[in-house]
């Protein structure tokens, strides 16, 4: 019957269905069994066993859990809201001062060092800042060798120095990403625009915020909200960084969960965790979507 | 929202995008110079030299485990992490290559991220050959599914799936872990070809057909040359993202034998803390594989991202 309905579709479904089956029973099998196995108590062995919503209420007055929230906002600052910032203005001044005044190639040397981070394994520029903030580390024996030894710190290890201290190394691993973006986009710009601006005497500060950063609204969008997705998916900074020390103060969701799952046999807690970072996830995948589809028409 | 998806990456080698107005028009660059105070002045080298100088205390973490992956205990703790190493040691970086079997680790990477990206851009392919050309009945819908199940994150899906691999016998196992990261992927490329597709000259495709091309003949002949610098740049992506995976490997690749560089080097943390510069030369280790990539694909990464993740 299909097939003297629709001649001109059905012979692709073929092409659709070992990758729509594929992503249904890797991906989307396990986010509903991770869904059931929140509304159990399960250790991993045995029958899990149905207990409801408790394991939600459990998490409402786990103090671990609001400290993972509280610190995946400051990640979020640290891989969202900051290098955005920045990467707008260091955008705005190498495509439009240092670009224009000194050439491109002086600008793609700059673009390239400052997106090598990207590149690089998390785990290993963990490991490498891990090093270097070390007690024994690089910064310590600086400040030893320069004789400020009193200001030596464990710089990971102390509750109060932990979360600021990732926060920047989050930022330095983000910046190149908004970076690249922000200049790709800026090409868009009709250079007679910036032309007519600076005959009128607009100065270089008012050309950015007049000119550069309306137009680079649909890329700051775009960094703003998947850098945000990323934030609340941080696991492996966290992992190598910190282990969510000390106490809790480097704690994240994706680590907190991983800790049930994998080092208390609490796989339904672990699971209300993961579940509660998932619907937050697609929420607002699903809000910046219905808004492209409303902008696209 | 503009958009790169619809004009795939050029693939004439040129250095700089031709979208650039200071090479599309030289001439005006010209004149540009002369009217906007475009000269070179004294504050305009102030601030090249201040960039300059914030560009290299960026990287200065890694000139810092250059330098010191090459220097002996004695010599770090008498002379700080700053000073040129007294002698190029290349004992420390050997000894690390040697324990954590940091041949076997490459391999298993090469390895793992070939398969993934051969997985990925297959999928990929085929999804959105059905979605973008075929014009499948559903294929918004298959689209939303498809950037649904890409934003998932994966301690949502990690347990499940660590369950399930140790009761198919994929647990531990180089396969599965590829199989499953390439899936994982094929929802972005398959997102990424539908936009590219979608606008693909359908003329093209009537007419093959009327020559009595069958599906598989215009997929082969037609849309995989045509659409190869997207697939080219899918590849360095899928590649990368690949190599810096971390929590899967972790659970699900837990013997030695089957580690990944990220993996192998960071279990060696904590393990030698009496060597204050062997975890140097593990991150010097960890580092140098990208950045030998970076500087080969370097064009392919800065421009194949802004086709990615505009929208």
């Amino acid at each position: 019957m299909k097939t003297t309905r629709h001649p001109r579709t059905t012979g692709y479904a073929v092409f659709l269905a070992p990758g729509l089956l594929l992503s249904l029973l890797f991906l989307v099998v396990p986010l509903v069994m991770t869904f059931y196995y929140s509304l159990t108590q399960w250790q991993g062995i045995g029958d899990p066993t149905w207990i409801g919503l408790d394991n939600y209420t459990r998490l409402f007055s786990d103090a671990d859990f609001w400290a993972s929230f509280r610190n995946i906002a400051f990640v979020i600052i640290g891989i969202a809201v900051v290098p955005t910032l920045l990467g707008l203005f260091l955008a705005a001044l190498l495509f439009d001062y240092v670009g224009k005044k000194h050439g491109d190639g002086l600008v793609s040397v700059f673009r390239s060092g400052l997106y090598l981070p990207q590149v690089i394994p998390v785990a290993v520029t963990g490991l490498m800042w891990g090093w270097i903030l070390a007690p024994e580390g690089a910064v310590n024996s600086v400040l030893e060798t320069i004789g400020l030894s009193s200001l030596t710190e464990n710089w990971l290890g102390d509750p109060d120095l932990a979360l600021w201290i990732v926060l920047g190394v989050l930022v330095w691993m983000q910046l190149g990403y908004p970076l690249v973006l922000f200049m790709s986009g800026l090409q868009r710009i009709d250079p007679e625009l910036y032309e007519a601006a600076s005959l009128d005497g607009a100065s270089w500060w008012q050309r950015f915020t007049r000119i550069t950063v309306p137009i680079l609204r649909p890329e700051v969008y775009v960094v703003l909200v998947t850098t945000t997705i990323a934030g609340l998916k941080v696991f492996a900074q966290i992992f190598v960084l910190t282990g969510g020390g000390p106490g809790n103060a480097t704690l994240v969701p994706a680590y907190f969960a991983y800790q049930n799952f994998f080092e208390r046999a609490d796989v339904g807690y672990g699971s209300a965790i993961s579940s509660t970072i998932t619907l937050l996830v697609l929420i607002i995948a699903g809000t910046m979507l219905a808004r492209q589809a409303r902008e696209d028409g | 929202m503009t958009t790169d998806i619809t004009t795939p990456a050029p693939t004439s080698p040129r250095p700089h995008p031709p979208a650039h107005p200071g090479h599309a028009a030289p001439q005006r660059k010209h004149r540009d110079r002369r009217t906007t105070g475009s000269r070179r002045s004294p504050g305009s080298y102030a601030v090249v030299a201040a960039v300059t100088l914030f560009v290299l205390a960026f990287l200065a973490p890694f000139l810092v485990i250059l330098l010191n992956s090459f220097k002996t205990s004695a010599d770090y703790r008498a002379n700080g992490s700053l000073s040129w190493p007294t002698e190029w040691n290349w004992s420390i970086v050997s000894e690390v290559w040697e324990r954590v079997d940091f041949t076997q680790k490459l391999v298993n990477s090469v390895q793992i991220s070939l398969g993934v990206v051969l997985i990925a851009v297959v999928l990929a392919l085929f999804n959105a050959y059905a979605i973008g050309i075929g014009r499948v009945r559903w294929r918004t819908a298959f689209l939303v599914f498809f950037l649904g199940v890409n934003v998932l994150p994966q301690e949502g899906l990690v347990y499940p799936i660590y369950y399930i691999f140790k009761e198919m016998g994929l647990y531990d196992g180089k396969l599965g872990y590829t199989i499953l990261v390439g899936i994982t992927y094929s929802a972005f490329g398959t997102y990424l070809l539908s936009s590219v597709f979608a606008s693909f000259p359908r003329e093209l495709i009537e007419a093959a057909s009327l020559d009595g091309a069958g599906r598989w003949t215009i997929l082969w002949r037609i849309i995989l040359p045509m659409s190869w610098p997207t697939l080219s740049v899918m590849c360095v992506f899928f590649f990368v993202w690949s190599w810096n995976e971390f929590l899967y490997p972790l659970v699900l690749l837990v013997s030695n034998d089957n580690h990944t560089v990220p993996l192998g080097l960071s279990v060696m943390q904590g393990q030698y803390t009496s060597d204050p510069t062997s975890m140097s030369a593990a991150a010097l280790l960890g580092v140098i594989p990208m950045v030998v990539f970076f500087l080969i694909f370097q064009r392919s990464l800065t421009r194949g991202l802004t086709a990615g993740a505009v929208k």
